[in-house]
């Protein structure tokens, strides 16, 4: 499927902390269901712990609470996101998945100017489906955040 | 494969060939006097020149050459491989290493005036020469020139290249060309005899007379004439006898010279007349060619067709002569001409002229020699991924018994079942599989005690110090990755102990010490952990100095009262630094805190023990392998947790009775006589806010690097097991408290503590300030 | 039918030059490290021309010669001598020991082709 000169791109869109965001279907390893994490000493509340994937280690971070909104109190009805970027791996704690939808890149608009820079922080853009916001996550800002920490 | 391959396996080679070289001196400098040694470092400067030249590297092959020669005087045993000799010897190594490293990566040698220095105390050596000093008496240098029969002019050595007339030669393969010999502006043709009497011997070292016609046929028209009145009668011929010459006539464009090259194999094995013209004497015999197939005529001269070579005539005229014997390759013109004459019987008798017994004789001799010689074990090359994705996967296995065998006890009923047979030997052949991987891995550290040697000859040559390295344990074996990490912390440590361990000569002979110092590097394993100590025979560490500079920069306040161990292993400490450090060779900005910190980042431990007026000696211990460990599995505020079975000395149920408050928060526990203090593990990594009552516990008995004993107490011990080290940081970050993570039976993640950083956490440091200690690792 | 040649050298770089020269002019090439492997190889190889090294480990070229000159199926095969010492002394040694010619490293491609084409049929 190709629109006259745009691309196509498959999202993955999920709701956190009461919003809903998508990432691009390329990024995700897989998705399941919320088990319990290892935690790890002083950590931020938003990393929930690590988990083995595999055979590989990686930190669940809690969207929502990484975003400055509420955090979450994990059951089993809550979904982990195992998403990839910048050459590292980490689960998104999530309230759930909502739909999988493809679209043209030029109907991603770009995201207003706001006072948080939230924005400039964790936004790729937005999108209007269905008569409903969804924020393009920007996966690398995960990433970023743990240099910062470290830092 | 390409050039450009080669290239790299060219210097890979040199690497291997490099460090052969050092060894073999090395072992000349204690003492060996196995020739097979001197061989060995010959052969390895010999091969580096050999592929140098062969990429047209001309800097490369010149010091290789110099080098080479200079050797090989050592090697024909007429140069004495002395201490300074061999120090020049060291040296030239070193800056042969340098050029090979320039080579590689395309870098102009930075230090060609000490190269060019070399080369002319090299060129002393094999010239017998003493050594240049400032200025060489003309006179001497004679004199010393006339007593040495390797090269009666010096000026030959000097010269770039060669008295043997080695030349390199820029090899590549779009010469390839199947270039016929270019004929530029055709010279006029001339006429040429050749005369060519081979002897018996030419035929015994695989020449072929025919064959050299054939080449001399290449080189224009010829006229072929065989003599065979050399032919004794049948009862007298050697079925390996030389009997027949010829005379060729040759028109061609080339020169007498290009006619000689074709014999240039053949030269010592025969008769060669080439002149100019046509040689008078046969002429009659030349006329008599046009009716050379008189069969009445077996001995008359015989044109040679050449063109019998071209194709396949070997195997036709073989097919056709019942007289050949199989296995002795006799001349081919034997086989066309000697139907009439051989009987096949005399040839099949295989007596051999004597000169082929002697060799024979010669060459069991060599034999005997040759079975006392040990064969090299059988080795293959292994792309390092290959190796590491088959450990990642043991690790798996490992992970994955683990969790197998956890099923199997949830889901049983107990007994002793086939499942649970099965599980053992599952267990057991994991284990072995894992081992046998992990060897796989392990290499000896010699690579990097090798590099330090050459580390003290320049830190010595900065520092006017005289130093011997002495080395023991070299082919201890760990695992590579952590062979890779040892050589930067070592090499700091090295410097350290050259630059402020041992003192100058005229300190040391003011001390009564022998004025070279001498520094001891030791690998060897104890309990599963590699330890490696740098001791030197220097003035030991000035502890009232480093007390001093300590107070001054407020690590310790000045009415603290510290152990002489205590003092010296402030040395470590981070922002310590006395002021010689600052200025000289080991400062370049880093302290032993440095040092320190990257051995604890791959698991290992560092000390010190010093003793004024003796010396100072470095222990550093560490982890065999950086994939697995074994540890002791525990429980933690309902976390599981691992601990390093190596950090643990003892584990101890504390009685309430052993527990002794200690100011308002601390606790501490009896140990037999001495007091050590209580550190809650729990608390520590802020899993609970408060102090857990250490009764309803365990205490681990730690001991940490200059930090002495710690009782760590955790809820309760799980068992111990080995467990396969992940990483955290490759999808978080360094975690302060956290070495690193493993994959339980159950599938979920535990961590492994990271002692040390807990044990200062304990004296006061937050956990976090140790935090770029693992990150810089 | 393509002639074999026996290389016996123990430097890598050498070996893979030798490989790939004598692969690129047509001939089927069987390798070495050193002397001992050389004689094993031969063996089983049978090759039509053999060009080894001097300078080797456990049996140099000299020895390695005089073994295969011992070995009543290869007293006469042409033995070429891979040396970057042309002086006459070792070129003695190595005709001493029954080597047919020699070429001085580093060789050149088309010298190497030559010299095998001068001693094989």
């Amino acid at each position: 499927m190709r629109a006259m000169g745009s691309e196509m791109l498959e999202l993955i869109a999920f709701h956190s902390g009461g919003q809903e965001f998508c990432v691009d279907v390329k990024a995700v390893r897989e998705i399941r269901g919320w088990t319990p994490a290892t935690p790890l000493p002083d950590a931020p509340p938003h990393v929930k712990g690590v988990i083995n994937l595999r055979g590989v280690v990686l930190p669940i971070i809690d969207l929502g609470g990484r975003l400055g909104m509420p955090s979450i109190d994990p059951t089993a009805r809550h979904v982990i996101i195992m998403v990839e970027a910048v050459g590292r791996v980490a689960g998104l704690l999530v309230e759930a998945v909502s739909d999988i939808f493809t679209i043209a890149t030029t109907r991603i608009q770009p995201a207003p100017e706001v006072a948080d820079e939230f924005n400039r922080s964790f936004a790729r853009g937005i999108i209007a489906i269905e008569g409903r916001m969804i924020c393009l996550f920007k996966l690398e800002s995960l990433f970023d955040t743990h240099e910062s920490e470290a830092a | 494969m390409d050039m450009n391959e080669i290239k790299d396996i060219f210097f890979q080679e040199c690497e291997e060939q490099l460090a052969e070289l050092e060894t073999g001196l090395l072992a000349l400098n204690d003492g060996d006097t196995d020739a097979e040694t001197v061989n060995a470092v010959f052969r390895a400067v010999h091969s580096i020149k050999g592929g140098a030249g062969a990429f047209g590297l001309d800097d490369l092959v010149a010091f290789a050459h110099v080098f080479e020669t200079t050797l090989d005087c050592v090697r024909s045993n007429k140069l004495e491989p002395s201490h300074d000799v061999l120090k020049v010897m060291l040296k030239s190594a070193d800056v042969l290493a340098d050029l090979c490293a320039a080579s590689r990566d395309g870098s102009k040698v930075v230090d060609t005036a000490r190269s060019a220095g070399l080369v002319e105390e090299l060129e002393a050596l094999s010239n017998g020469r003493p050594l240049p000093q400032a200025t060489v008496e003309p006179s001497a240098t004679a004199q010393a020139a006339s007593t040495m029969s390797a090269s009666a002019d010096p000026s030959d050595a000097l010269a770039p290249t060669d008295e043997s007339g080695f030349q390199p030669v820029p090899f590549s393969f779009d010469d390839f060309e199947d270039e016929a010999p270019a004929a530029t502006a055709t010279p006029a043709a001339s006429v040429f005899t050749v005369r060519f009497k081979p002897r018996s011997d030419l035929y015994a070292k695989g020449n072929e007379a025919a064959l050299l016609l054939r080449d001399l046929s290449r080189l224009g028209a010829t006229q072929v004439l065989c003599k065979t009145e050399g032919l004794p009668s049948i009862d007298l011929i050697d079925p390996e006898g030389a009997y027949f010459h010829w005379i060729i006539r040759i028109k061609t464009q080339q020169d007498e010279a290009a006619i000689r090259t074709v014999f240039e194999f053949a030269e010592w094995d025969c008769q060669l007349d080439v002149t100019a013209g046509s040689d008078d004497a046969d002429q009659a015999d030349f006329a008599a060619l046009g009716a050379a197939g008189d069969p009445d005529l077996p001995m008359a001269p015989v044109l040679f067709d050449l063109s019998l070579l071209d194709e396949d005539p070997v195997v036709a005229e073989v097919a056709a002569s019942s007289s050949v014997v199989p296995a002795i390759k006799t001349p081919l013109l034997t086989v066309a001409l000697s139907q009439p004459v051989a009987p096949a019987d005399m040839f099949a008798t295989a007596d051999l002229p004597r000169a082929a017994k002697a060799i024979a004789a010669e060459v069991e001799k060599q034999n005997a020699a040759v079975a006392a010689v040990p064969a090299a074990p059988q080795t293959i090359r292994v792309d390092l991924d290959r190796v590491d994705r088959l450990i990642n996967l043991v690790g798996e296995l490992v992970i994955n018994q683990a969790m197998l065998a956890q099923s199997v006890v949830e889901n049983e009923t107990g007994g002793p079942s086939a499942i649970n047979l099965g599980l053992e030997e599952l267990q057991q052949l994991t284990r072995e599989i894992q081992d046998s991987v992990m060897a796989i891995r392990a290499q000896p550290v010699k690579p990097v005690f090798q590099r330090m040697s050459r580390i003290v000859r320049e830190i010595a040559d900065m520092t006017g110090k005289n130093v011997r390295l002495v080395t023991e344990g070299e082919n201890t074996e760990v695992d590579k990755t952590v062979i890779d990490k040892l050589a930067e912390p070592l090499t700091h440590m090295i410097r350290n102990a050259v630059d402020h361990g041992l003192e100058t000569p005229e300190k040391r002979l003011a001390a009564g010490k022998s004025p070279e110092g001498v520094l001891r590097l030791t690998a060897r394993h104890r309990s599963g952990r590699i330890v490696i100590e740098i001791a030197d025979d220097g003035a030991g560490i000035n502890r009232d100095r480093v007390r001093q500079k300590a107070i001054e920069s407020g690590l310790i306040s000045p009415d603290s009262s510290l152990s002489d161990e205590e003092i010296d292993n402030l040395i470590f400490h981070p922002g310590f630094s006395t002021a010689e450090k600052l200025s000289d060779i080991s400062g370049r900005g880093v302290g032993m805190d440095v040092v320190k910190r990257s051995i604890q980042s791959l698991g290992g431990r560092i000390s010190i023990i010093s003793k004024p007026g003796q010396g100072s000696t470095f222990t550093m211990s560490l982890p065999l392998t950086l994939a697995v460990l074994d540890g002791m599995v525990v429980t933690v505020a309902n976390q599981t947790l691992v601990v390093p079975l190596t950090a643990i000395i003892e584990t101890l149920q504390p009685a309430r009775q052993h527990i002794h408050c200690f100011g308002p928060t601390q606790r501490l526990i009896a140990i037999r006589e001495t007091f050590c203090p209580l550190v809650d593990v729990g608390q520590i990594l802020n899993f609970r806010p408060t102090q857990a009552d250490p009764v309803a516990g365990v205490a681990l008995l730690v001991e940490s690097e200059g930090g002495g004993q710690r009782a760590l107490m955790v809820d309760a011990i799980q068992g111990q097991r080995q467990v396969v080290i992940k990483s955290l940081e490759a999808n978080y970050t360094y975690v302060p408290g956290i070495a690193a993570a493993t994959i339980l039976g159950d599938g979920r993640v535990a961590l492994i503590l990271d002692v040390d950083a807990v044990v200062a956490a304990s004296r006061g440091q937050a956990l976090g300030s140790e935090m770029s200690l693992a990150a810089a690792g | 039918m393509k002639k074999k040649v026996l290389t016996v050298d123990d430097s890598r770089t050498i070996r893979n030059m030798l490989l790939v020269t004598l692969t690129n002019a047509g001939f089927e090439t069987v390798q070495a490290e050193d002397g001992i492997e050389g004689l094993e190889v031969l063996e089983e190889s049978n090759p039509d021309v053999i060009v080894t090294d001097i300078n080797m480990p456990r049996l140099d070229g000299f020895g390695f010669i005089e073994g295969v000159r011992q070995n009543e199926k290869y007293r006469a095969i042409p033995i070429l001598v891979l040396t970057t010492e042309s002086d006459p002394e070792k070129k003695n040694r190595a005709r001493e020991a029954g080597a047919t010619g020699w070429i001085v490293k580093p060789f050149d491609p088309n010298k190497l082709i030559a010299a095998i084409e001068r001693v094989t049929a």
